[in-house]
């Protein structure tokens, strides 16, 4: 052995490094004991925690939207139905760099600024884990190829297909039916958070909004496994939604677009009830504008041209214009003098154009200059002869006449379901002091017997007042729900009645009215007599257009001033701006022994009920009576073969 | 070096006689039979952490097909070979880290490849092997326990690798290398003061260590003491390595219908964290089988080491040893949450290229130590 070797102790060496060895190796038990009691306590100890955390990872409950529910009109046209729609979507978890993403993604299909803008707020809203936020909605079949062959370069960009609202008839219902438009976080709070967990559109307007209960559906569950990345691996489980119900309204689409055409151009409005029903059979109110388009979200631009224009558009005219009514109520304030007794049915007067409160004080002028000579309550009517009523309202004092047209349902909401629907105004003592506007003078009974003064109406309000009248004071809710459609394989669609619809909760908006019960019953027939005469008498206002009919028209022209005119000023309507023209108004239901049909018509500075309005209204009622003709035809066809 | 050649005796003649054939191989059959259990093992685990994808297992089994021949190829030489290079290693081994640190390239912030022409290469892979090498050459030539002069040495052969890759920065390969080195040393017979005096130094000098980390590391012990403070940042590997592992209960949920791993819930599922997914599929069994398997192999390295005839093959069979189970323990401690996490692999489950093959020649070295026992002693 060398030298160097000398120096070392070998068997010393041996020992040494074998008691380190084993020192190591019971280390490297001890350490294992280590692993394996953590791996004993992950593993059994907290097992069930662990499992149930893995399993709130993978199992996800994905809320699926229901079907909305299509709404008819009574024959059972489809008004709003659903299609499906493509958009593309980002989901934001997937997504790395959303910028670059949009920018890459505007380099395949348009995307406006808009677009951009609403996209980013949507983003920055709460939204679930894995929820997609939508940027472009309705892509065409060329923008879809473009983003699927990119889908590799884009992750987290997806094409969804949805079932978007469309209204067929488009701005000719809008004031008809509402629409609806992507839920807001507003609309979220108020409805219930899980039923609507897949649900991006909700009603916002008109009857998709009232009838949202029953439209909506319950949402269905599917239970999904999802990676980690948020795809759906599998479906575990399903509960599938329940669809919204199909409604159907009384409307009749036909008669609804024949009457848009009559006041095609016009600013106006015009509503036919059922007397027997109280169902809208239709209401149009012009112009009215594209729902689609708010559907999705309207852009700036369309909105604010919608809302400048000067025509209104999203004027719901039908429900919420409140116009004076004119001499439309003076069938009413004549029921009221008479049966109240203030003045015999026979009560007559000398009219000689003018009336005053006063010897020698202000003079109230008839509409007719040099007046109408000796008048009575049927030549009052038919004539709308002014001083007659001027002379019995000053006789009966606001109070009377108020209660009266209150039960016709003027100064409140009578609709069922019409949410947006104003309640005008209906004048008394009461109200002027109560809204500050001072005292009640006899001047302003003079005023609300014409339908001037502080009176609004509502075209819908008149026209119900029109149904009452027609069914001698029998109240009918006015509606626009017919009921729901059953959908049974055996039988087809069939048509559940309103009435028997549990629609709880959605009734009570507005007071039912009890009926009309007269001192004496036979007033309704001698005021209707004197309707009769507007349309059919040889100087009834609306004579022009009561000629070849074989039934009756019952009905009343208004004129409703828009600019006060000034004693001893003449009207002349060539002299005036359109604008400062007056409201031309008229109400009727038809046949007049048997109403089947009330209507109100209303035409924006349309010049004189008489010559703007009645013949509207006839077009309106014979438009109707013929489409009950050809219905009756088409069933005894059918009957036939 | 002449002396060193005359301490070693002509033994062939003398070994002949008790030979069976298996002893020409130069394998220790032990061993082989257990790595050749644990390779089958991983590469089962292997295919369901990659979603059964066959592609990983082939280009495994490859790495695991080179690692053999590497093993093959040591266990022929002597081990007094690798202790005539250590030096020459040693010195190379520390260039090529600098070398990594000038032109090395990269990923996440960290170089740690040199770029060849035709393939890439971890310097600190062969510091591995070359470190204890080194340290145990150093100290078997000299009489043992070492002298302090001695220790420091070592520590300072030690230390200029290691900071040479913790600067890369690698932390897991840099602490695996020191223990590599330690381990050398410990074995040795260094006096216990002088053990328990560098353990006080050392926690008196873990502030600083704190105080060099990168703001990654220190990210990473963060987590790793308060994982829910960052659920879905750098807390999400631990929490779902830990709901992996727990969800697997006992039994397990069965080979490839782990959720965690096959829904990608589990990050590095077929790299560090592979554990994870044994854990979850096989449950707490499977664990155990494979936990078993490496305390096997630990044992017979430490049978090897303590069997091998001079001071140098001891060491360097005892730190290889050793330094394999430091694998086993970062690892599983890392993704059962113990530790904090460091990127050390699960010796030859996790997916990967390199430290397959610097693991198995740690293995071919053992065979050698053991294949060429000198029986002057007897």
């Amino acid at each position: 052995m060398s030298a160097f070797d000398s120096l070392k102790d070998h068997t010393k060496e041996g020992r040494v490094f074998f008691s380190r060895a084993l020192i190591a190796f019971v280390v490297v038990l001890i350490l294992m004991g280590v692993l394996i009691s953590r791996l004993y306590y992950l593993q059994v100890v907290q097992h069930d925690n662990l499992a149930a955390l893995s399993d709130d990872n993978r199992v996800q409950l994905k809320p699926v939207s229901p079907t909305r529910g299509l709404i008819y009109d009574r024959n059972g046209t489809l008004l709003a139905e659903n299609r499906p729609s493509y958009s593309v979507t980002l989901l934001k978890e997937k997504v790395s760099d959303v910028e670059a993403t949009l920018s890459e993604l505007q380099k395949l299909i348009p995307i406006s600024e808009r677009e951009l803008k609403s996209f980013r707020k949507r983003l920055k809203q709460r939204r679930r884990p894995y929820e997609t936020v939508p940027l472009r909605f309705r892509l065409n079949d060329d923008e879809i190829a473009r983003i699927a062959v990119n889908y590799q370069r884009l992750p987290g960009v997806q094409v969804e297909a949805d079932l978007i609202r469309y209204y067929p008839f488009g701005a000719g219902l809008v004031h008809a039916l509402g629409y609806v438009g992507r839920i807001n976080e507003k609309e979220l709070k108020r409805v219930d958070a899980t039923d609507y967990s897949a649900t991006h559109y909700i009603g916002k307007l008109g009857i998709e909004k009232f009838y949202e209960p029953l439209l909506h559906g319950d949402v269905g569950y599917h239970k999904v496994e999802t990676n980690a990345r948020g795809r759906v691996m599998r479906v575990l489980e399903r509960t599938d939604p329940v669809p919204g119900q199909d409604i159907v309204l009384h409307l009749d689409i036909r008669l609804q677009q024949a009457a848009e055409k009559l006041i095609e151009g016009r600013r106006a409005a015009i509503v036919a009830i059922d007397p027997k029903s109280g169902g809208i059979l239709a209401m149009v109110s012009n112009p009215g504008y594209d729902p689609n388009l708010f559907v999705t979200g309207i852009s700036t631009k369309d909105y604010k041209a919608l809302r400048e224009s000067p025509d209104l558009p999203l004027f719901n005219r039908a429900l919420r214009g409140q116009y004076p009514p004119g001499s439309t109520i003076k069938p009413m304030v004549a029921m009221s003098v008479i049966d109240s007794g203030i003045v015999s049915p026979a009560h007559t007067i000398q009219d000689p154009g003018f009336f005053t409160l006063t010897r020698g004080g202000r003079h109230y002028r008839d509409w007719k200059r040099g007046g109408h000579g000796k008048v009575g309550l049927e030549m009052a009517i038919y004539q709308s002869c002014d001083v007659w009523f001027y002379d019995v309202s000053n006789r009966a004092g606001v109070d009377v006449i108020s209660e009266y047209l209150n039960k016709f349902g003027l100064g409140q909401v009578t609709s069922l379901d019409l949410p947006e629907a104003l309640p005008g105004i209906l004048p008394s003592k009461a109200w002027k002091k109560k809204t500050g506007r001072g005292s009640w003078y006899s001047g302003d009974t003079l005023n609300l017997s014409i339908g001037q003064g502080w009176m609004l109406a509502t075209p819908l309000q008149l026209a119900t007042a029109s149904a009452v009248m027609a069914n001698r004071g029998v109240w009918k809710q006015p509606r626009m729900l017919k009921g729901v459609m059953q959908r049974s394989q055996r039988e087809g669609n069939t048509i559940v009645d309103g009435s028997i619809v549990d629609i709880s909760g959605l009734e009570g908006t507005s007071a039912v009215l009890p009926d009309i019960k007269l001192k004496n019953d036979q007033y309704w027939q001698k005021i209707i007599d004197a309707m009769i005469a507007v349309v059919h008498g040889p100087r009834g206002t609306a004579r022009k257009v009561g000629t070849g009919l074989d039934f009756q028209i019952a009905g009343k022209t208004g004129t409703a001033q828009v600019v006060g005119i000034k004693q001893d000023e003449v009207y002349d309507a060539e002299s005036l701006d359109e604008r400062h023209r007056d409201h031309a108004l008229f109400i009727a239901f038809a046949p007049a022994d048997k109403p089947e049909i009330a209507v109100s018509v209303i035409v924006e500075n349309g010049g004189g009920g008489s010559s703007t309005a009645a013949p509207v209204a006839r077009k309106v009622i014979d438009a109707f009576m013929a489409l009950k003709q050809q219905d009756a035809d088409v069933k005894e066809l059918v009957r036939s073969q | 070096m002449a002396d060193f050649q005359r301490s070693m005796p002509d033994a062939q003649p003398h070994l002949a006689r008790r030979r069976g054939l298996w002893s020409y191989t130069r394998l220790d059959a032990w061993l082989l039979l257990l790595i050749m259990v644990l390779c089958g093992y991983g590469l089962l685990i292997l295919y369901s952490a990659s979603g059964g994808d066959m592609g990983y297992v082939v280009r495994q089994a490859i790495r695991m097909a080179a690692g053999f021949a590497v093993m093959i190829v040591m266990a022929q030489m002597r081990p007094q070979l690798f202790a005539r290079w250590a030096p020459a290693l040693y010195v190379i081994s520390l260039g090529l880290l600098l070398a990594v640190l000038l032109f090395g390239v990269g990923a996440k912030g960290a170089q740690r490849w040199l770029a060849l022409p035709g393939f890439r290469f971890q310097p600190s892979e062969i510091v591995k092997l070359v470190l204890p090498i080194m340290i145990a050459c150093y100290l078997a030539s000299r009489p043992l326990p070492p002298s302090f002069r001695h220790i420091i040495i070592s520590l300072v052969l030690i230390f200029m690798p290691v900071v040479l890759i913790m600067k890369q920065p690698d932390l897991g390969t840099s602490l695996l290398i020191a223990a590599s080195g330690v381990f050398v040393l410990l074995l040795s017979g260094i006096y216990w003061r002088y053990i328990f005096g560098a353990l006080a130094v050392a926690s008196a000098g873990l502030p600083g260590l704190w105080m060099v980390m990168k703001d990654y590391q220190k990210q990473r012990v963060l987590t790793f003491l308060d994982p829910e403070s960052d659920p879905l940042g750098s807390g999400w590997n631990i929490i779902q390595s830990k709901a992996a592992i727990g969800s697997g209960g006992l039994d397990g949920k069965g080979w490839m219908q782990g959720t965690q791993s096959q829904l990608d819930f589990l990050p590095e599922s077929h790299t560090d964290f592979i554990i994870a997914v044994l854990a979850e599929e096989m449950g707490m069994i499977g664990v155990l089988v494979l936990l078993f398997i490496y305390l096997l192999i630990i044992a017979r390295g430490l049978v090897i080491a303590a069997k091998a005839q001079d001071s140098f093959g001891r060491l360097v069979a005892g730190s290889v040893t050793l330094t394999f189970f430091v694998y086993v323990f970062v690892n599983i401690g890392m993704v059962s949450g113990l530790l904090p996490v460091v990127g050390v692999p699960l010796p030859l489950v996790s997916y990967g290229g390199t430290s397959i093959v610097t693991l198995m020649a740690g293995f071919g070295l053992l065979m050698s130590v053991q294949a060429h026992r000198q029986m002057i002693s007897h």
